[in-house]
């Protein structure tokens, strides 16, 4: 599909066979991306219920536990994922008003913001390592309440924001490949399919990261229990 | 599409296509990525402000409204399922109901376990 695209700007060139017209085939696609997007959902919905249920079970290990993780550090790399998922929308639109360079230049931005925050990401589990919340051997909650059932959310939170690394991590690759293909004008108007729906798995695991904030970071930072 | 089926004169030709194609691409405006972004940005920022305000159990309610409103925003507008087919819509809406009964289903057995005193709860 694509190499027809670079070969033969001719519109119709990018329509399968099988499809009436570009409309039905976007459209086509556009369902497929959200199917899978549903899976994802289900994936990471089961590590969230998990999370419900342990802080349901251990209310005060989970409180004192997410108040090892940095508020600042996790509201700043918030703020970078959104600034990422910024870029992406408009390296989308670059594609579709057949903005070259400007799909090349939102895809790096967006590589370079990912990669901030998987950067920041790293630093966090190197400092968990360092001080021994990484659940293990050698775990220590220090001064936590309940510190038995303390590595349950610790446990999670590297479950869970590295199941999202993960995933951005695959994110960074396929923009690779993006920015490659972009280069060599695979995308314009007629056809960006790639770009739209790799848009929409970005965006996806934003949206992951806006409910693991506050869950790991935020719900229990003002009820220290004493 | 803009197929009103005029027998006899069916006009596919290419270039039509094209047109009519562009036409139908909704590109949306980029005041309208920048609001939403600017929206998202403050909501990061004042969730976690509020966070450090003692709300006892209000804390989490909180938190998790304004993560919907954020999530929404992203979905309707970055994925712009605001302007798409009603199929895609039907999609993200079964998804979420799924969602809604895994949680809220379980937990609402969570919850109310402890409620009966039964030994072996």
């Amino acid at each position: 599909m694509a190499s027809h695209a670079v070969e033969d700007p001719h519109v119709t060139s990018t329509v399968q066979h099988h499809f009436e017209s570009a409309d039905q085939q976007k459209d086509a696609s556009t369902i497929g991306m959200w199917v899978f997007l549903v899976t994802e959902v289900m994936f990471f919905g089961g590590l969230f219920l998990a999370y419900f249920v342990y802080r349901q079970a251990y209310p005060a290990a989970f409180a004192s536990a997410s108040n090892k993780t940095n508020l600042l550090i996790g509201a700043a790399n918030t703020t970078v994922l959104i600034c990422s998922s910024l870029t992406m929308a408009l390296a989308v639109r670059s594609a579709a008003i057949g903005k070259k360079n400007l799909i090349v230049l939102f895809l790096i931005l967006t590589l370079l913001l990912g990669g901030t925050f998987l950067g920041v990401k790293a630093y966090e589990y190197h400092d968990k390592w360092v001080h021994h919340e990484v659940p293990g051997h050698n775990f220590d909650c220090e001064g936590c309440i309940d510190a038995g059932h303390t590595p349950l959310f610790f446990a999670l939170y590297f479950g869970m924001t590295g199941l999202h690394a993960t995933h951005m991590i695959v994110g960074v690759g396929i923009i690779l490949f993006l920015i490659a293909q972009a280069r060599k004008g695979a995308y314009g108007p007629a056809w960006h399919t790639p770009v739209e729906l790799f848009g929409l798995y970005w965006h996806f695991v934003d949206i992951v990261w806006i409910f693991l904030f506050p869950l790991l970071y935020l719900i229990d930072r003002s009820a220290v229990p004493k | 599409m803009a197929n009103h089926a005029h027998p006899g004169q069916v006009d596919h030709s290419p270039v039509d296509r094209v047109t009519e194609q562009h036409l139908e691409h909704h590109i949306v405006p980029k005041r309208i990525y920048f609001a939403v972004f600017f929206a998202l940005i403050i909501l990061t920022w004042v969730t976690t402000y509020i966070s450090t305000v003692d709300l006892g159990r209000w804390n989490i309610f909180v938190a998790l409204a304004i993560a919907i409103v954020k999530a929404s925003l992203v979905v309707l507008f970055f994925m712009h399922v605001w302007y798409s087919t009603r199929l895609t819509k039907m999609i993200v809406m079964a998804s979420l109901f799924w969602l809604t009964l895994l949680l809220f289903i379980t937990m609402t057995d969570i919850w109310t376990r402890t409620w009966m005193g039964v030994p072996g709860r």
